[in-house]
């Protein structure tokens, strides 16, 4: 329960963690409708007093909460208070979720037989799950699974009615009530469904925290929601989204509840379902509606090898750990705790923190498979070689040796590691690279990016019209995105080692206090990218020195920074991790600066952008393709606009204009590229 | 109810009639034609029989004559397991003495995980030699003598004042640490002596701390370990007469020292009474109840402290402060009686206070309702709020109050056999669905002429029933009150098994009720836990008053300390993470036990800064030279 255990700051490396148990294990020995049938009698909370499912709308119709916004808006609107209540029920209509034993059931079947196709295996940490059992009972519960597949959500109430578990209601979007059967089939399995935006709707938002809170509060079922918001089309966890959050630590804020529970989950996926179809989103190929055919269009997914899921129940967290000594609970004495309030800059601040400390503990307990470490050196290798004008890939040994240097390193770094350890290293990698074989080519002993055939299926799709350079170089980034989603993954493990590297290799000279200024202009600058606690610079400066002087890849002697002999290896490879992110930020900004017409909005600014570096690619100005995803490109803009260099026009006629201080843009590009000390744009407003 | 000097098996008929006799006495004592008794200015000749007559006092001179010096009440009243393991009260004063508990010792051992055969004795002696001995201060010392006003340095009667009735005072006691304690205690004997002993005080830079019933658990009473000077108790208990009764304007004049039990006993003499009844009113005192703002179990009809006092005097560094007459209600700037009021003993000595007094009720009865779960019952007292129909007591217990109440039950006793119990009992959790585990009750006293209270108590029973409580006799609410006035004995018989405990208590408004009581039973528990605590603690809680706008709620912890080094540390840490979290929640640092120097680390964040600061003037103009050095509030 110690809050402690969402994040150890200090050393990753003594990072203890549970065995994984498979659970398609025993669906593959026993009968499928004996278990979709079986007797399910979940754990419940103990202060939950028994009411039937019903109840729940009209406990939050009455509520004092919604009434009182009602009655606001009734006044303001000058509608009848009771068009406004019918109103509020119809909203909570069309929300609610209508959670039925039945569809569980079929889901439970069908799932099975699915999993059993797609998944060599799903493994669960049981302990996890032991502890989750025991915080559903003491406490109402909140479960942050990372969010990176379509299937996570059903994934999660799978495993939970497969362990006896209480089922969860699960905020989803929108987006899936225009895929009616299956938005209805999820709504009987305990989906409830928000609009993606409701901006100043007052009614809507109370019904939808009311509605939460009320099965929070009585510990009617765990609720689900994902932190990040939406999936992660990059496998980089997302900057956590702060509304749900703020409605499920409410209750606890205000004392109506004794403790909340919050347990991050962690799923990591060996391949992901959606791969291909994320990087071609993220490259401005239209993203297929999200429409039920849609969905299940690909039926060759069904043929392919997924290899496994792992599922991490994280320790519980308490809320009220986590608000200790940080939130004055008091400040709710004085007004009446049913009208609705704007949450004070202290609760922002301490539930935007706990936001990213539990993203955090999403990320560590990400299992990370060989592949994530392969598609990280090829993906090295290929920038490398096509910048030297060498022959593309690698050689087999070589791409063994470089990954067993790196699992060395990662596991240091407190990486949640999952190599065979009973397999020779070689094996390990070859059979990493056959289930990703879409990725890559292995030939006459050597190993590269399937890039050359990316265009399509092998053999070519088309032969009439060969494809533009462009279409060419668009095909080589999807795959280029997909391994880069790969390496993603292992972004979290290597982010604060890499910054101090690329902060050590800009900075102007090894002085302690010159690197920390570097790296904290870094980190300032891409803390819209990674997931980079807010206010914990030096904490995260000194686990990173920490990390790279235990593994005797530096030293410090007064104030000195030292690389050592075997460190040259550690920092070349750390300051690659970062350097992509390093030039696409740049290029954005030589955009900005060069490009960027008077009246650019921001919807226009990712195709302009876009256009701009595919031009940059092709001349062979710039060499990292994945800085063609709209991702890092909108990243980069959300760092301008916090940063202050960029400045977005709101309402009237130029709404959503981008205004650019050219001057400021120019300065944090020379900065980014080393050209200037960092001492100078920290005095530029950093 | 502490039963005074009648016996304990009268019942209330016998008893009314005893009382509207003595009723009847009083008033032909007094002078037929004059309706003040008007008292002689002179009080400096001991013994000296003035003001209105009443019985014996209780409190003499030296406490332990009748007192414990380390624990609660009488030395003749205390639990023990008798050789049957079976608990048992002693003495004869309370309507439990005598008796056997049979289900004590079960309560007991399961609740707490304690077992009657592990035992930690408190030494029965108090060993003079390990107290520190006086500083005194000559010329003070001198002066007094010649006044004439009795004092002594005798090192029990100096112990005997150094503390209050907190857990870490007595359990000190019993561990035979005494640390600083007053180094004189002097005995004024009226207001006059006050004024003397104030004036030497001042000219000899010598530190007063006034000493009432001695019942404080606030640690009010405890000497400040950095005072340098002499510390001199004023033990006020031998001002202990009522000056005057006026009928005309139903007041009475009473010296500030004079215990509840004895008030009450001498008015009801003459027909009256104030029914100002705190639970400690054996031995705590009316200058104690104004310096600490107090508050009765019977505040519903009566009032608290603040709505019972027409008069005040009181002697400070500077003079004495009083109100030139005794209007009803004034308009006079800021009522300085509430700079006396909650004072704590840090601005001076209240000597005399003109009460309101209030015909005895010629009828009471005792009633209880239970209900299916605590929610239920807090929602019934809202409603009983709202209706403004609050009887003279409604006190809710939650489900483990109210199993501890049970195990309280005396083997035999006419008051207490009730065999329907049994069947009621059987009643309510088979046929009414009730879960013994969440039931709970509410304890009810009615008072008045016979007619208003049958009527009243139908209007009670019949809110209660909206909210699913069924009445559930008399005795049940009569044993809840007489529990009110043995708790306390109760402790020191934990403490002999090595389990410790007290209670504390918050007010709060209605939409927080249940969340402070659910949160701050919790967080006992959970603290408990992480403390090292090896059993479950007993946390438990009762809503105590009524208000319009909130409640008053008492919480009672308490567990069992085998295998911790350092007990009352642990203790202490719970209790102010368990304070913590009523501020948390919305409730206030105190309702009236008040806040010494237990609670003073939080009166900045209760009353503001400048309300602190307020406060801080009124102590520096009143008393500049910190004379009343108790150093509580501030
Ligand atoms: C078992 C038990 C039950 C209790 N129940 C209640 C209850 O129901 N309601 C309630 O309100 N409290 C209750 N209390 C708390 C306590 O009884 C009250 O605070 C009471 O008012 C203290 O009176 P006392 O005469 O014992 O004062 P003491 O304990 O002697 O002193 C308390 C404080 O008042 C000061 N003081 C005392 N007399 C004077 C005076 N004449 N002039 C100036 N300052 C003075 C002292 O210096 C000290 O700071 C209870 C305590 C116990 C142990």
């Amino acid at each position: 329960m110690a809050s402690e255990a969402v994040y150890t700051h200090r050393d990753p490396m003594l990072k203890k963690r549970d065995d994984f148990e498979d659970i398609l294990e025993e669906r593959r020995n026993s009968s499928d409708l004996r278990y979709a049938l079986r007797c399910y009698t979940p754990v419940l909370y103990k202060g939950l007093t028994p009411s039937k499912a019903s109840e729940l709308k009209s406990m939050v119709l009455q509520s004092d909460q919604l009434h009182y916004v009602i009655n606001q808006v009734s006044i303001e609107t000058g509608m009848a208070a009771d068009e406004v209540q019918a109103e509020a029920a119809a909203i909570l209509e069309e929300m609610a979720h209508r959670l039925q034993i039945s569809t569980v059931r079929f889901f439970a079947f069908t799932l099975s037989k699915v999993f059993k196709t797609l998944f060599r295996s799903i493994c669960v940490n049981e302990e996890g799950i032991q502890r989750l059992q025991q915080a559903i009972h003491e406490h109402p519960v909140v479960l942050l699974p990372s969010h990176r597949s379509y299937m996570d959500f059903l994934l999660m109430s799978y495993i939970l009615y497969t362990y006896d578990l209480a089922l969860p209601v699960i905020a989803a979007g929108m987006d899936f009530m225009s895929m009616k059967f299956v938005g209805e089939m999820l709504r009987m399995s305990g989906a409830f469904f928000i609009r993606r935006s409701f901006g100043g709707d007052k009614l809507y938002w109370a019904v939808f925290s009311e509605y939460v809170k009320t099965i929070l509060k009585n510990g009617f079922a765990p609720v689900e929601f994902f932190l990040e918001g939406t999936r992660s089309r990059t496998c980089k966890s997302l900057t956590p989204k702060l509304g749900l959050l703020n409605i499920v630590m409410d209750p606890y804020l205000k004392g109506e509840v004794f403790d909340v529970s919050v347990v991050p989950v962690s799923i990591s996926y060996e391949r992901i379902l959606e791969e291909a179809l994320y990087a071609r989103e993220m490259l401005g190929v239209p993203k297929p509606k999200e429409s039920t055919s849609g969905l299940f269009k690909a039926r060759k997914v069904l043929s392919e090898d997924y290899g496994s899921i792992h599922v991490y129940f994280g320790q519980p967290v308490s809320v009220r750990s986590l608000a200790q000594n940080r939130v004055n609970r008091s400040q709710f004495n004085l007004t009446p705790r049913h009208i609705p309030r704007k949450p004070g800059e202290d609760i922002h601040s301490f539930v935007n923190d706990s936001a990213y400390r539990l993203v955090r503990a999403q990320e560590e307990n990400m299992v990370l498979k060989p592949w994530v470490l392969l598609a990280t050196l090829l993906l090295q290798n290929h920038h490398q070689s096509q910048a030297a004008g060498q022959k593309q890939g690698m050689a087999v040994d070589e791409l063994t040796e470089q990954a067993v240097w790196l699992r060395d390193v990662s596991r240091q770094y407190g990486a949640f590691l999952h190599w065979p350890d009973h397999t020779s290293p070689s094996e390990v990698v070859s059979s990493s690279l056959s289930l990703h074989r879409g990725l890559v080519r292995i030939s006459e002993g050597r190993v590269r990016l399937a890039l050359e055939q990316a265009g399509g299926p092998a053999g070519g799709r088309d032969p009439r019209s060969a494809a533009s350079p462009e279409e060419e170089l668009l095909n080589q980034a999807v795959i280029i995105l997909s391994c880069a989603s790969y390496r993603n993954q292992a972004l979290h493990v290597f982010i604060r080692p890499a910054l101090l590297a690329s902060a050590i290799h800009s900075a102007s000279s090894n002085n302690k206090q010159e690197v920390y200024n570097s790296f904290s202009f870094l980190r300032n600058m891409f803390s819209n990218e990674f997931i980079l606690c807010p206010g914990a610079t030096v904490q995260d400066f000194e686990e990173a020195c920490y990390l790279l002087v235990k593994t005797g890849a530096l030293q410090i002697n007064q104030q000195e920074f030292v690389v050592t002999e075997r460190g040259h290896r550690t920092l070349a490879f750390l300051t690659s991790v970062l350097d992509p992110f390093l030039q696409g930020y740049q290029v954005v900004c030589r955009f900005l600066c060069e490009e960027a017409t008077e009246g650019l909005t921001e919807k226009q600014f990712v195709p302009a952008v876009r256009k701009f570096i595919i031009k940059h690619l092709l001349t062979g100005r710039l060499r990292y393709a994945e800085v063609l995803s709209s991702d890092l490109q909108k990243n980069t803009l959300a760092a301008l606009l916090r940063l202050g260099a960029v400045r977005k026009l709101k309402g009237g006629e130029e709404q959503g204009t981008l205004k650019v201080n050219k001057v400021m843009v120019n300065s944090l590009e020379d900065t980014l590229g080393g050209k200037l000390p960092t001492q100078k744009a920290v005095v530029a407003r950093l | 109810m502490a039963s005074n000097s009648s016996g304990g098996g009268s019942s209330d008929r016998q008893r009314i009639a005893q009382q509207r006799l003595s009723r009847i006495a009083g008033h032909l004592q007094r002078p037929a034609d004059d309706n003040s008794a008007i008292l002689a200015a002179e009080c400096k000749a001991q013994g000296s029989k003035s003001g209105v007559s009443g019985g014996g006092k209780t409190v003499p001179r030296r406490r332990q004559e009748i007192m414990k010096w380390n624990g609660w009440g009488y030395n003749d009243s205390k639990f023990f397991f008798n050789k049957n393991g079976q608990a048992e009260f002693t003495g004869r004063r309370y309507r439990l003495s005598g008796l056997i508990i049979p289900g004590l010792k079960d309560w007991f051992e399961v609740t707490f995980g304690a077992s009657v055969l592990h035992k930690t004795l408190a030494p029965p002696i108090l060993n003079s030699s390990a107290v520190q001995p006086p500083t005194l201060n000559e010329a003070f010392v001198e002066e007094l003598k010649s006044t004439g006003i009795p004092s002594s340095h005798d090192a029990e009667d100096r112990v005997f004042r150094a503390h209050g009735h907190c857990l870490h005072e007595i359990f000190a006691l019993r561990e035979g640490k005494f640390g600083r304690i007053p180094d004189m205690v002097v005995w004024p004997n009226c207001h006059s002596d006050v004024v003397k002993i104030v004036e030497l005080a001042c000219k000899h830079n010598v530190c007063l701390i006034p000493y009432g019933g001695g019942t404080s658990v606030s640690s009010a009473l405890e000497c400040p370990p950095e005072e340098a000077r002499s510390i001199i108790s004023l033990d006020t208990s031998q001002m202990n007469r009522i000056l005057w009764i006026d009928e005309k304007n139903f007041t009475a004049h009473v010296e500030a020292g004079i215990v509840g039990q004895d008030l009450e006993r001498t008015l009801n003499e003459s027909g009256y009474c104030t029914g100002h009844e705190p639970d400690s009113m054996e031995f705590s005192s009316l200058g104690g109840w104004v310096a600490t703002r107090a508050s009765g179990m019977k505040k519903n009809i009566y009032g608290n402290i603040e709505d019972l006092v027409v008069h005040i005097k009181m002697v400070t560094p500077r003079g004495v402060i009083e109100k030139s007459c005794q209007g009803p209600r004034m308009s006079t700037g800021p009522d300085v009686h509430h700079f006396i009021m909650g004072s704590e003993g840090t601005l001076g000595v209240v000597t005399e206070v003109t009460m309101k007094i209030r015909p005895m009720p010629e009828y009471q009865k005792y009633g209880s309702v239970v209900f299916p779960n605590f929610e239920q019952g807090v929602a019934c007292l809202r409603e009983v709020a709202k209706q403004r129909c609050a009887p003279a007591s409604i006190r809710l217990m939650d489900n483990e109050q109210f199993r501890f109440g049970h195990a309280l039950k005396p083997q035999v006793s006419s008051i207490f056999t009730s065999f329907l119990d049994g069947l009621k009992t059987f009643y309510i959790t088979k046929f009414k669905g009730f879960d013994p585990n969440h039931l709970c009750v509410a304890t009810l006293l009615f008072e008045g002429d016979r007619e208003k209270v049958l009527q009243h108590e139908k209007q009670v029973y019949d809110i209660a029933a909206k909210f699913g409580g069924l009445a559930a006799g008399e005795d049940n609410g009569q044993r809840g009150y007489m529990l009110t006035f043995v708790i306390a004995y109760l402790r020191d018989m934990g403490m002999d098994y090595y389990v410790i405990g007290e209670s504390f208590e918050t007010s709060v408004p209605w939409d927080r009720v249940l969340d402070v009581c659910r949160n701050v039973k919790a967080r006992i528990i959970r603290e408990c836990k992480e403390k090292g605590v090896q059993f479950p603690p007993l946390s438990t809680c009762r809503v105590t008053q009524t208000y319009d706008a909130g409640a008053c709620v008492y919480f009672y912890f308490a567990f069992n300390y085998r295998g911790l080094s350092d007990p009352v540390h642990v203790y202490e840490q719970v209790e102010h993470t368990a304070r913590e979290e009523i501020l948390a929640n919305g409730g206030s640092l105190s309702h009236h036990h008040g806040v010494g120097k237990l609670r003073k680390e939080w009166m900045r964040e209760s009353v503001s800064n400048v309300g602190l600061g307020m406060i801080k003037s009124v102590k520096d103009y009143v008393d500049p030279n910190n004379i009343f050095g108790n150093r509580n509030l501030l």
